[in-house]
């Protein structure tokens, strides 16, 4: 009962969330036109604060819950944050690849890699209580020493950048980065006939 | 700190991001589990990518280092679950302390 609801609350803030990040990105285009960047608004803090809960309270949940199937629509909802920001970021080419191979892609992988492991949707695998509190403890202090250092270190910010076009992009994959741009492609090909044939059905 | 969004704030984000990652890859017995908390740290990588490029003068850098750890990222999870669906057809389980008979 209350999974539901929390599933349409996440749909609900997710979607006013997009409506109003185009209506942002639209008004930042036009201040882009006048060449003046236009700095943080409150819009775009309240939508880093709602991004930000949703994008930890559910790697939160897939951390805490014991069932694979949970912790399969967790991941929708962290990788889909995690996509809003990278609107929020002005990264509108990188946001869209993110949704289309991190949700669509990845997570679909996720899900067949379940139904094919599992006897049962609800098999779960106990971890001990002691062990899941050490490990936490161990991510909370490095979180502790990373945040310190994060915090006090003195970057050379300047202000938001202009977002970069998808003409910008394309040009230099094709020109600076053509070298990795191959090798991925090379590396798509290994891992497709690598992934058939580990996969494949032995005989015997 | 809670009116003004800067580099610093996405910045622990993704190092929050990172550590939960960290805590799902340790903790999780089951083989997928793991594979979860691999993808929340690239995600956490990207996040920190993106916000660089963002409020520094990096230009499409940044952009095109994140496109190319997603690509990574997809090629490494299907690898990763045929090696899980080899696991469960030898063992009848994906629980990764079940797959030690390596050693042997």
């Amino acid at each position: 009962m209350n999974f539901k609801y929390y599933i349409w609350v996440i749909l609900l803030v997710s979607s006013a969330v997009l409506l109003c990040g185009g209506q942002t990105a639209l008004a930042q285009e036009s201040a882009a036109a006048a060449a003046i960047v236009p700095a943080s608004g409150p819009l775009e803090v309240i939508f880093f604060w709602v991004l930000a809960i949703m994008i930890i309270g559910s790697a939160l949940w897939i951390a805490l819950t014991g069932s694979v199937v949970r912790m399969a629509v967790g991941l929708f909802f962290s990788f889909g944050g995690v996509a809003l920001l990278f609107f929020l970021l002005q990264a509108y080419f990188l946001g869209v690849v993110q949704l289309i191979v991190y949700v669509g892609g990845i997570l679909v992988l996720v899900v067949f890699g379940i139904m094919l492991t599992s006897s049962s949707p609800h098999v779960r695998y106990q971890v001990p209580r002691m062990e899941l509190a050490t490990t936490g403890l161990v991510s909370l202090l490095l979180f502790m020493v990373l945040g310190h250092v994060l915090y006090h270190a003195p970057w050379s910010t300047t202000g938001p950048q202009l977002p970069v076009s998808m003409n910008e992009l394309g040009r230099g994959l094709l020109t600076d980065y053509l070298v990795p741009f191959e090798l991925a492609g090379v590396v798509l090909l290994v891992v497709m006939v690598g992934a058939a044939y580990l996969a494949r059905q032995e005989k015997r | 700190m809670f009116t003004a969004i800067g580099l610093t704030h996405y910045l622990l984000l993704a190092a929050m991001l990172f550590c939960i990652g960290l805590w799902v890859m340790a903790s999780k017995r089951n083989a997928i589990g793991v594979l979860i908390g691999v993808e929340l740290i690239l995600n956490a990588s990207n996040i920190n990518l993106l916000a660089f490029a963002r409020y520094s003068t990096g230009g499409m850098n940044g952009h095109l280092i994140a496109l190319f750890v997603i690509v990574l990222a997809a090629a490494e999870a299907a690898i990763a679950i045929a090696i899980v669906v080899n696991l469960y057809k030898n063992f009848m389980s994906v629980d990764v302390d079940k797959a030690a008979t390596m050693k042997n």
